[in-house]
């Protein structure tokens, strides 16, 4: 198989796609949105509870996608949680950097190892948009909207 | 290759036809590439592109307005162009066919220009759930704006639409049929003929979505005796931006014009105007005249070749592929309708399209994955995308093999 390939479509990427973590309604989310490729015709919805002090206590999705979508969602909502407002946008910013294969010196070193699986989607730029989605409805969601379409 | 196959490669030359495409010599990620996505857009000949080229190179200047020697050339290309595409559908008369920028363009100028100014509230249009979104959305328009009715016909699980089906949908109220000559997600292709005159003994006309049923066999309008043809010319081997309306003479004749400008009018003072006569009236400003002349090459080259000649090439192509998909581990066919043309959506279980789609690229193979502009299906069949491979004239045996190798290498990487 082509190395491309196999860094995209890498096993951890493919675990997350067929077991997708925090997957399903969260029934009390303090902030919803939707995001929305209606290219491909994908959806996933977040879910978001943010306390008080601005900090992510729990974060769901659900919704339908490719493989590259549903892992990308999965692993957001795993790195997500117990973080404030603030460090989602800075992860947000490092992540969007990574999939269009810039440097990313603004995470520490955990968090880019983390998101380092999905590096591989830097090589197929039609991808790109698939693996972004999850981050952009969840920072609709943040931002008070409850829609957000990529294309 | 089977003996179908073979029996084809005997009276068909496919090597000697991809020497006219220049693209298909090119390598995509350092494979030769498989081009099976020519439903979404075909590649061009070099007589298309040579065409083009000369044109602009020695006989180019607009259309219908000059009196100089060039802008007279111009005009009888374009002209010609009108008539080429009148032979290709033999309609009746060269002023039934209007030049659009595409499909799309022309349905909306139906909609537009015959059927928005006679729709009540209530009134209704009759279409497929098979439709593209191109024979969908402007029906929605007179929906939305006019309180039109939206009446759907559904598809068998095979995705043939049953003639009967149509007619009983058709009630007093009907105003129109529009419908898809072949799918462009199952290629179904529906039996137009019956349909229309099922249509007419209850007075309603019918407008035929033609992108792809032109594609792939011979259209004669008269014979079918459908209202409206729409049809785009890319899909056709000619370029983007060209498309044409067929339409009967009467019906275009009562029509209302569709964009205002140039050329589509009569006379104009400060306080009124007068408009053209059809085919004129309908093309406001400065026509698509390169890709009209492009166009008629493109029907040149198709009739050069044999358009039935074609279809058999394709056909046995399609064939042998959904055989050999079926007998692969986890694949599902959607569309298997008796009659159809060469294209082939499929779901492998358990990979979305997009991932499918992408892991065949890397291959070389060029296959569309998604929604493919028809949501309403894919909710018909549950599904949220599919695959799709479709044949021109220019694929081999051999391209069946590249495809089938990928699908294996894709179910491979998703275990």
């Amino acid at each position: 198989m082509d190395q491309n390939l196999r860094e995209l479509y890498q096993d951890i990427i493919l675990d997350h796609s067929r077991h997708p973590r925090h997957f399903g309604p969260l029934t009390d989310a303090s902030h919803v949105a939707e995001g929305h490729n209606p290219l491909c015709g994908d959806k996933v919805k977040i879910y978001l509870a943010v306390d008080a002090n601005e900090r992510i206590t729990d974060v769901t999705f659900e919704g339908k996608g490719c493989a590259i979508s549903v892992a990308s969602a999965s692993l957001m909502t795993e790195m997500l949680e117990g973080r404030t407002v603030t460090e989602a946008e800075s992860l947000m910013g490092g992540f969007l950097r990574l999939v269009k294969g810039e440097a990313v010196q603004s995470l520490d070193e955990e968090d880019r190892e983390r998101l380092e699986v999905m590096a591989g989607v830097s090589a197929f730029p039609m991808r790109v948009k698939c693996a972004t989605l999850a981050w952009h409805a969840m920072k609709a969601a943040l931002e008070g909207e409850r829609a957000v379409r990529t294309e | 290759m089977n003996a179908e196959l073979q029996m084809q490669a005997q009276t068909y030359d496919v090597a000697r036809l991809r020497s006219d495409f220049p693209i298909l010599a090119r390598k995509v990620h350092g494979r030769p590439l498989v081009y099976l996505d020519s439903a979404a857009s075909a590649q061009k000949p070099k007589l298309v592109l040579d065409t083009m080229t000369s044109f602009m190179t020695s006989e180019y200047a607009n259309v219908h307005r000059g009196v100089h020697f060039l802008s007279g050339a111009a005009t009888d290309r374009y002209e010609q162009a009108r008539v080429r595409v009148q032979r290709f559908l033999n309609a009746a008369h060269s002023d039934e066919i209007i030049f659009t920028r595409g499909g799309t363009e022309a349905i909306n100028l139906v909609s537009y220009s015959y059927l928005s100014p006679q729709i009540q509230a209530g009134d209704e249009v009759v279409l497929s759930v098979m439709e593209h979104h191109s024979n969908i959305v402007p029906w929605h328009f007179l929906r939305e704006r006019q309180g039109a009715v939206l009446k759907w016909v559904e598809v068998s699980d095979l995705g043939e639409l049953d003639p009967a089906d149509v007619a009983r949908a058709i009630t007093s109220k009907t105003k129109l049929v529009a419908l898809t000559h072949m799918s462009n997600v199952l290629g179904t292709k529906t039996a137009l003929k019956e349909i229309v005159h099922l249509a007419h003994q209850k007075g309603v006309p019918v407008l035929a979505d033609g992108c792809q049923g032109a594609v792939h066999g011979i259209v004669d309008v008269q014979d079918l005796d459908v209202d409206f043809y729409a049809l785009t010319g890319h899909k056709l081997y000619g370029p983007t931006g060209i498309g044409a309306l067929y339409a009967k003479r009467a019906h275009l004749k009562a029509m209302r014009p569709f964009e205002g400008g140039g050329e589509m009018i009569r006379e104009v003072t400060k306080v009124n105007i007068s408009y053209a006569d059809p085919p004129m009236r309908f093309e406001a400003g400065t026509p698509p005249i390169v890709e009209a002349v492009g166009l008629a090459a493109a029907l040149d080259y198709l009739d050069g070749v044999g358009r039935e000649k074609i279809a058999a090439h394709e056909l046995a192509l399609a064939r042998t592929a959904t055989k050999r998909l079926k007998e692969t581990n986890g694949i599902k066919i959607i569309g298997e309708a008796a009659d159809k043309g060469p294209i082939i959506s499929f779901e492998a279980i358990g990979i979305h399209a997009h991932d499918l789609a992408t892991i065949l690229d890397r291959e070389g193979v060029a296959v569309r994955g998604g929604h493919h502009c028809a949501q309403p299906l894919m909710d018909r069949f549950s599904v949220s995308g599919t695959a799709r491979a479709s044949f021109g004239l220019y694929n081999t045996a051999a391209e069946v093999d590249a495809l089938i190798a990928a699908v294996g290498e894709a179910r491979r990487v998703f275990g």
